[in-house]
């Protein structure tokens, strides 16, 4: 499933269509949208390097980690860091976004500490300036691509911060417009969704081609209120959790999928949903004396038994009597013995019935009441 | 015996066996959360005592918003720790701000108290002390200074954060849980969470008040980003009860 959200931004846009957006949501009872972020950030990077992605670069909007943290991840996971300036560019929205620090400087407090830090990234200091935004986005992209056909990705670690210092019109301008770019090949972001209105969460859906949410195992669990008998339970949503994608097709067609994941050295893993959870839930249920379901070894033992009015013969019709005379009756009625019939049960191999007629008058079998002349 | 027992905080928090290794907190944000009932102050005592203790370099800055120093000097004594000795020797730096006020429509005096950080932080690392350790007490305070503009509260975090992540601080801070509990949508306190590596809550017992047990501290200790040490996130719970000169720390239903 990831790998097919991973697939959809690494073929990028069809001429003449949006760039495919991804919104990764969270909330605080599970909060790995950023690993989430992480994941894709590192399989759309090194199929940038291999080539074989629409984007022949990225731009990364660091909102909630420094450019630092970055380039760390990206050498832990084995990529080359120091050819990293040609395909990869760091907005740092992150050191000083609302330009304290300049402020500090210019005021003659102090010195400025962080020449070093950012000299890997380019530094926005003013993120409530959306034009601005994105403007040095686009810059950064063509940057590493060039002018022309040649298309880069944008990835933003954390939309929420955006909301926080801009409206939610501006932000979406700015995200539909980035979509909407020419050169942009894909774009995805994440969210917290439990720190903004519903609205913001649709309006991000809106936007966005593919939603994955992240949710925990079990709802009920919100936050951190715990006793100890439920601290085992806890505990299972600090490194496992749901994993829901939305696909938008092109034609509205709208197709949901799940996942389970569990994070292990800060990395994710996404595992088909297993019958564990199942399980558990089972194991929630009350304890009944008697079993409700069937195993298979039960259902086949049960498929074996014959019942008393099924055919118990060899191959032969099965032919059950239903009070007309049957095809033989009336062959044998055909030599007829003065005082009854004698009918032989042929179907049966192991024995027979043996039927005495007392006259003719009576009719071979009826479903008329034996009873009814017994007056009550 | 107290030795002992205090090390179930110090075990859920990483901090068994200094000296050896570097101070663990560095780099990484810690949340207290506490209520009314259950006041954890106590567990910034602890913190602070532990940075300052004599086999550590450790240097506090402590922006205090609810006490006066007097207050922190007559417990941190009790604990057998000087502050004032601490503050003469450079490595306890006091910022009381009880009268401060950061009025609505200007973030001018966050900005200000953040210079004021980043110049204290500047020096020390020019003294080539690593580890500064950054308290606030507490944070709904400063969110009534700053005229319950948390916006303002969030974006000051932010840049202490980015002291944190350049050059491996350690941010502690205060905040009352149970105050945020009407709301909706609790920006403040949820944004933390979210910010937060290492999330303690006092909160009272679920079955009522105790003689012998004043309350329970979870603690949600989140893996580190860079593949070291516990990679798992990890929550504890135990019982604790203050006493005069210090905290017992047990686990639940070792006491009656």
């Amino acid at each position: 499933m990831t790998e097919s959200i991973c697939r959809a931004l690494r073929d990028g846009a069809l001429e003449g269509e949006h760039a495919p957006a991804l919104t990764i949501k969270d909330s605080i009872a599970s909060p790995f949208g950023f690993h989430v972020f992480t994941h894709v950030l590192t399989q759309l990077s090194s199929q940038i390097l291999a080539g074989k992605s629409q984007s022949r670069g990225l731009v990364l909007v660091a909102l909630s980690r420094s450019p630092s943290f970055y380039v760390d991840l990206l050498k832990r996971r084995g990529f080359d860091v120091a050819s990293s300036k040609k395909w990869i560019q760091i907005l740092d929205c992150y050191t000083d976004p609302l330009g304290w620090k300049d402020r500090l400087v210019e005021s003659g407090n102090i010195a400025h500490l962080y020449s070093e830090a950012s000299s890997r990234a380019s530094l926005c200091k003013n993120v409530k300036d959306m034009d601005k935004l994105f403007t040095s986005i686009i810059e950064l992209g063509k940057g590493l691509v060039g002018q022309g056909k040649v298309r880069f990705c944008v990835a933003i670690d954390l939309v929420s911060e955006i909301f926080r210092h801009a409206s939610i019109s501006s932000v979406a301008g700015l995200l539909s417009n980035l979509r909407s770019n020419d050169q942009v090949s894909s774009i995805f972001w994440s969210s917290h969704s439990d720190l903004h209105e519903e609205r913001v969460t649709a309006v991000l859906g809106y936007i966005s081609s593919m939603v994955a949410s992240v949710e925990p195992l079990n709802q009920s669990a919100n936050g951190l209120r715990c006793n100890s008998e439920n601290l085992s339970l806890l505990e299972r949503n600090y490194w496992k959790g749901k994993f829901h994608a939305r696909f938008k097709r092109r034609n509205g067609r709208v197709r949901v999928m799940s996942e389970e994941f569990h994070v292990e050295q800060s990395i994710i893993n996404f595992t088909p949903l297993s019958s564990e959870d199942e399980m558990i839930n089972r194991s929630l249920l009350p304890k009944v004396q008697f079993s409700l379901q069937l195993s298979e070894k039960e259902q086949i033992d049960r498929a074996k038994v014959v019942l008393p009015f099924e055919h118990q013969g060899n191959g032969k019709p099965i032919q059950i009597y239903d009070g007309r005379r049957s095809l033989a009756d009336s062959k044998n009625e055909a030599a007829p013995v003065a005082t009854g019939v004698l009918q032989t049960n042929e179907n049966s191999s192991t024995g027979e019935i043996i039927y005495l007629r007392d006259s003719d008058d009576e009719r071979p079998d009826s479903d008329e009441d034996p009873d009814d002349d017994l007056d009550i | 015996m107290n030795q002992r027992a205090s090390n179930l905080l110090d075990e859920a928090l990483g901090l068994v066996d200094d000296g050896s290794k570097a101070w663990p907190l560095s780099g990484r944000v810690v949340l207290v959360e506490d209520r009314v009932e259950t006041s954890a102050a106590f567990v910034l005592h602890h913190l602070v005592k532990r940075a300052l203790s004599p086999h550590s370099s450790n240097v506090v800055v402590f922006l205090a918003l609810s006490q006066p120093f007097s207050h922190y000097d007559r417990v941190f004594r009790k604990l057998g720790c000087n502050l004032g000795a601490q503050s003469e020797n450079n490595r306890f730096f006091f910022l009381d701000m009880l009268m401060s006020e950061f009025p609505d429509g200007d973030e001018g005096g966050l900005v200000a108290l953040y210079g004021k950080i980043e110049k204290v932080v500047s020096s020390l690392l020019q003294e080539n002390k690593k580890c500064i350790t950054i308290v606030v007490d507490d944070l709904s305070l400063m969110e009534a200074a700053a005229n319950g503009f948390s916006n303002y509260v969030l974006d000051f975090l932010h840049y202490c954060h980015t002291l944190t992540s350049a050059f491996g601080c350690t941010l502690v801070a205060l905040n009352h849980e149970d105050i945020y509990l009407g709301m909706e949508r609790p920006a403040l306190i949820l944004q933390l969470e979210y910010l937060a590596d290492i999330l303690m809550k006092a909160e009272p017992l679920a079955t009522g008040l105790a003689t012998d047990v004043h309350g329970q501290l979870t603690i949600l200790n989140r893996g580190m980003w860079d593949g070291q040490g516990s990679s798992r996130n990890r929550i504890c719970n135990f019982h604790f009860r203050v006493k005069e000169n210090g905290v017992e720390y047990f686990s639940p239903g070792s006491r009656a």
